[in-house]
């Protein structure tokens, strides 16, 4: 029998900062993907209108976090390739189809000299079907379809609101009540300000910014 | 965090009958204590042969998806289905070629021969030494429990409706024993010309 080898130093490098907040969950008619707006490196705030987010086609957002450089740079990569694909078919591909490639290429890059070290989120609806999509991938490039996700220290905070009040057919405005409650929590637990959110929303009529505000004091712990 | 086998945890276990053969897994799918998703089958059909995979989350859809490839073309060449021996070959030279950088998986096969009739099931290490099997094979974060319950459940030429209650008995108390794997299971129960796939709730914490 094979014995696995000690790769506590390869595994694991460790990600820029966990402080990024990646959010994400569906409701009956829509997908919503936020995403915080404060550009970290360190301890120093670079930006505080950060846009972590790319539109992949007309129906498929891509929330990313991770590695300074690597980010934006395959997030590039991805939306160029997934635009491509468009031009040359006419036809967009579906949510699953998207996701399956993201992986597919996350999955190539994991086993190459220099991996890319980006956390995904990724929004979407079916044109065909209508229905909401929502895939979380980290940077081994694991795949779950999930009705609701977050990346880095929000996990800890946003999934156990989400296991209480999240319904897989709630409707917009109880959404946006429940992602109150998440981005509230964030607020009042996180050590740092990470600047508001960015929120998106994915519906039958494709992809939209809503504004959200957050300026409103949260009761302290 | 050590081993990379570890990281997403998971169980999965095949059983022999009479006549028949099983196959179940668990469904979390965890980052270390944080659990990600409880809807992550481990368990993928080629035709007549199912394939079990537990280890790093990657690379047991990395791994899958090359074998959909593998065993999709090998139907187009051979205008057959794959029998489940065949399978457990190529999953062996396809685990080794990467010997120096292994997929951190610990497969399972089980189906039926067509050809003979007979059960088959085999367990595999990481890079594809093969553990032929009489009686059961188990693999994943719960692997030591599954090895108590299976020794002290199965017997042989257990009919398919006895060989479900084995299986499902001995992975639903292995994982409530194992903190990385468990909320809830899918069972293959496999027979000549039948296979029935049931869904486990089991414990949801």
């Amino acid at each position: 029998m094979w014995e696995c080898p000690n790769y506590t130093s390869q595994l694991h490098p460790q990600l820029r900062t966990k402080m990024e907040v990646l959010l994400g969950f569906t409701g009956k008619d829509y997908t919503i993907v936020a995403a915080s707006k404060a550009a970290m490196r360190g301890a120093t705030i670079l930006k505080a209108a950060d846009d972590k987010t790319k539109q992949l086609n007309k129906h498929t957002l891509m929330a990313f976090s991770g590695e300074a450089g690597d980010t934006v740079q395959f997030a590039e990569y991805i939306q160029a390739n997934i635009q491509l694909y468009s031009m040359r078919n006419d036809t967009d591909l579906g949510p699953s189809a998207v996701a399956s490639f993201v992986r597919g290429e996350l999955a190539r890059s994991l086993r190459s000299r220099k991996p890319y070290t980006v956390n995904l989120l990724l929004g979407g609806m079916d044109p065909i079907t209508n229905e909401p999509h929502l895939y979380w991938l980290d940077y081994l490039a694991s795949l779950a379809p999930l009705p609701y996700a977050a990346h880095g220290y929000a996990q800890y905070y946003c999934l156990s609101i989400l296991d209480k009040h999240h319904h897989p057919d709630i409707d917009f405005e109880q959404g946006l009540k429940i992602l109150k409650m998440c981005t509230d929590e964030l607020k009042r637990r996180l050590p740092i300000d990470f600047k508001g959110m960015l929120v998106k929303v994915i519906d039958k009529d494709g992809i939209r910014e809503i504004d959200y505000d957050m300026s409103k004091e949260v009761l302290p712990a | 965090m050590s081993s990379p086998f570890a990281i997403n945890g998971g169980a999965c276990v095949a059983m022999v009958g009479k006549d028949c053969v099983a196959i179940a897994c668990d469904l979390r799918l965890g980052l270390q204590s944080l659990t990600v998703s409880n809807n992550f089958p481990k368990i993928f059909s080629y035709g007549d042969v199912y394939l079990g995979l537990t280890g790093l989350a990657t690379d047991v859809s990395t791994v899958s998806d090359l074998f959909r490839y593998k065993v999709n073309m090998y139907r187009l060449r051979e205008e057959r289905q794959i029998s489940p021996q065949t399978m457990a070959n190529l999953v062996s030279t396809s685990l080794y070629e990467k010997r120096f950088g292994p997929y951190f998986v610990s497969p399972v096969i089980a189906g039926i021969n067509h050809k003979t009739g007979k059960p088959f099931i085999c367990g595999f290490d990481s890079i594809g030494c093969i553990d032929f099997a009489k009686d059961f094979i188990v693999s994943g974060t719960a692997s030591d429990q599954l090895f108590g319950t299976c020794e002290g459940l199965w017997e042989p030429d257990l009919e398919p409706e006895d060989l479900f209650e084995t299986i499902s008995q001995a992975l639903l108390n292995a994982v409530d024993r194992d903190a990385l794997s468990g909320w809830g299971a899918h069972v293959y129960i496999i027979e000549k010309d039948k296979v029935t796939k049931r869904l486990l709730k089991g414990r949801q914490d």
